[in-house]
């Protein structure tokens, strides 16, 4: 689950982790009390504007509505900072990660400015390899870090956590001595890492990126962003954070399924596809493309699926529009071919069928469940394997 | 032959008197397993499946139904908040082999759990799969016993059902299965690729190998490796997700390209680079696997 830059903040100030002074703010008028706030507190006149979205590249993308105007803007005044949240807040902001489409902005952060001495970057997140946490920092902040990985993957410092014991004061001292920093500066990176490590854990982050990590001309250490995304197996101990999801920054598709606990993602192919396991459904998703075409969806019923489970997902495929045929693929084993059968036939005389059905049943109770197909008068297409039920309906949607 | 678990393994169900540990703790009974004892706290001192030759005794907790019973390898049908404590209670009671079937468990749970077992002689499989099964000898976890044969050729897949798909093809083409075991769809799991690849080589009854990854990790990379210095017998290679849009998760937990690592692509060129067979489709496991055996 991934949520705002300024829920993200909120958060770690509350662990102790040091942020700039900011607020949130849902209209133009917030944005303006929220600039005079910081503006009485700090004595400088200077204030970032920041669109909240659940993407990156914000400084870099553009509105649509306004062609010279970024995701984040530094005014000078609360009057400007009210001017420029009229211009963000119900705009769309393209950025390199939001697709063409955009997003639109319906928050904004509304951020104390910094002198800013050195932007450099941190990170946390699950290293696959050593099954631990691992630290990544680099002196190139502000940088994408897939893009310091390629170019200078010198410069990504790691360290790996020790789950029994957590992150060492060494450790953290070995990073900011890393990164160039020293006496003070140095002191306060390890007490801002020795503060981060543990929200980490403690919040069950599945990453956690500060980019930039800022030290200012006066020698403070700040997280100037914060993206944090969330282990959603987690999400059961954590109900405050589950509070935080912004369910417009979703996909509707996505959160219905979730609904009926169904796991789907939507794609931009003309197949849509239902299919029982993870793994399997990506393997159908793959053999539609290796046929010439393109999955719809990623959709997988699960192994202990329903009659009604079944008929729900197949109403979420056939609402997208893109979807000009529908496979279903299921391998049963546990799940029963006829249990599949009946939810098709369901679904199919409740929601109608506009589009060419491929259906290929394997595993228990298979010919049970092609009888039922045949004899239910849809217009169905029975397919004897995954090749055969994919090239049939490639073949229907050309 | 066989990996890891036949006719002598003596299996114990944590979770038995829950609905799915129930119901798969009898479908490994009907399959022939040897299931000696279920654990469920407070539940001990009850007989269940009793239409199975005296029932299955329930212990309350996994040391009693070790030393009471003797079951040498454990199944786990715990709810998530509760996995990693079930599988620490049967290291901790000296069972050899634990399988966790248990699918949504935190990934911070599971990075104490795999500090806490390193070092420690107990092998953990999963969590997040199907289980192992040797055929008609001992079926551990939720896979349908029957599409599998004993033959020639052991399985590893990180799926479920896309290991049964392929099974269910070497079982039509008369090739059968001395062992598949489903590692699990967790980016953080007990077993991996190459621990199941080293047993499979050492394996006398095991002719070939299929090993089916998907996207995530780098699982697939590090077998590739293993497999071009160790392994001398066919070794048939698909990979799940070259159709997953990066930064996604495709089901699993650990099934997500992030930031342009563990891509199918990277996964198949190792897997190639490393003199695998690679099967276009999934439907093209078995023929791959057949051709490589004549060959």
């Amino acid at each position: 689950m991934k949520i705002h830059e300024y829920q993200g903040k909120d958060l770690l100030r509350a662990e102790g982790v040091p942020v700039p002074l900011s607020k949130v703010a849902f209209s133009p008028a917030d944005a303006r009390q929220a600039a005079k706030a910081i503006i009485e507190h700090t004595g400088n006149a200077v204030v970032v504007v920041k669109a909240q979205i659940h993407a990156g590249g914000r400084g870099k993308g553009r509105f649509k509505e306004h062609p010279d105007l970024g995701g984040v803007k530094v005014v000078k005044g609360a009057d400007a900072a009210e001017t420029v949240a009229k211009s963000m807040l119900g705009s769309t902001l393209v950025t390199i990660q939001t697709g063409a489409e955009g997003k639109l902005v319906q928050r904004l952060l509304v951020e104390q400015g910094m002198d800013i001495a050195k932007e450099l970057y941190l990170a946390l997140t699950l290293d696959r390899a050593t099954s631990r946490t691992t630290v990544m920092a680099s002196t190139e902040g502000g940088m994408e870090i897939e893009e310091v990985a390629h170019k200078h993957p010198e410069k990504i410092l790691r360290t790996t956590i020790d789950p029994a014991v957590g992150l060492q004061p060494y450790q953290a001292r070995n990073l900011a001595y890393g990164l160039g920093l020293t006496g003070d500066t140095a002191r306060k990176m390890v007490k801002f890492l020795l503060a981060l490590a543990p929200a980490y854990d403690r919040l069950d982050c599945s990453l956690l990126e500060v980019n930039p990590l800022v030290v200012t001309k006066q020698g403070e250490v700040l997280a100037l962003d914060a993206k944090v995304n969330f282990d959603d197996n987690a999400l059961y101990r954590h109900p405050d954070v589950e509070q935080l999801r912004d369910a417009s920054e979703e996909d509707a598709a996505e959160l219905e399924a979730k609904n009926y606990d169904l796991s789907y993602i939507s794609l931009d192919g003309a197949i849509g596809c239902m299919v029982n396991g993870a793994g399997l459904a990506m393997a159908t998703m793959d053999i539609i493309k290796y046929f010439g075409s393109q999955p719809a969806n990623f959709l997988d019923v699960g192994g202990g699926a329903t009659a009604e489970k079944v008929t729900a997902a197949f109403k979420i495929i056939t609402k997208d529009p893109q979807v000009k045929g529908i496979l279903v693929n299921i391998f049963g084993g546990i799940m029963k071919c006829d249990t599949i059968a009946q939810g098709v036939i369901t679904a199919v005389k409740e929601v109608g069928l506009k589009v060419p059905l491929v259906v290929r049943l394997e595993g228990t109770n298979v010919e049970l469940g092609k009888k039922m197909l045949d004899g239910s008068g849809l217009a169905v297409t029975t397919a004897a394997s995954l090749r055969d039920a994919a090239s049939k309906i490639v073949e229907l949607t050309k | 032959m066989s990996v890891l678990v036949d006719r002598t393994t003596r299996l114990l169900v944590q979770g038995i008197t829950g609905k799915t540990g129930m119901f798969h703790a009898e479908q490994s009974l009907a399959y022939g397993t040897q299931v000696v004892a279920g654990v469920t706290p407070g539940k001990g001192g009850e007989r269940v499946l009793t239409q199975y030759k005296g029932g299955v005794p329930v212990f309350d907790t996994v040391g009693q139904a070790v030393s009471t019973t003797g079951a040498n390898a454990s199944v786990i049908f715990v709810p998530p908040p509760l996995a990693a404590d079930a599988i620490l209670e049967a290291a901790d009671a000296g069972v050899p082999l634990i399988v966790c079937i248990t699918e949504g468990i935190p990934v911070s749970d599971m990075v104490k759990v795999k500090r806490a077992l390193s070092g420690h002689p107990s092998r953990l499989i999963g969590p997040n799969c199907p289980g192992i099964i040797t055929p008609e000898q001992c079926r551990i976890g939720i896979m349908p016993g029957y599409i599998h044969k004993p033959g020639r050729v052991a399985v590893v897949s990180r799926s479920g059902t896309l290991t049964y798909e392929a099974v269910h093809q070497l079982t039509t083409l008369g090739l059968g299965q001395t062992t598949a075991i489903g590692i699990g769809g967790d980016p953080v799991n007990g077993t991996n690729f190459v621990d199941c690849l080293e047993l499979f080589n050492d394996d006398a009854a095991t002719e070939g190998i299929v090993m089916i990854g998907e996207i995530g990790g780098s699982a697939e990379e590090d077998a590739a490796a293993f497999i071009k210095a160790r392994v001398r017998k066919p070794v048939v290679g698909f990979i799940a997700g070259t159709t997953a849009p990066p930064g996604k998760r495709m089901g699993h937990a650990g099934a997500i390209i992030s930031g342009g690592k563990g891509t199918a692509s990277a996964k198949l060129a190792a897997l190639r680079d490393a003199g695998v067979h690679i099967a276009d489709t999934p439907s093209d496991i078995g023929q791959t696997m057949a051709r490589a055996l004549r060959a």
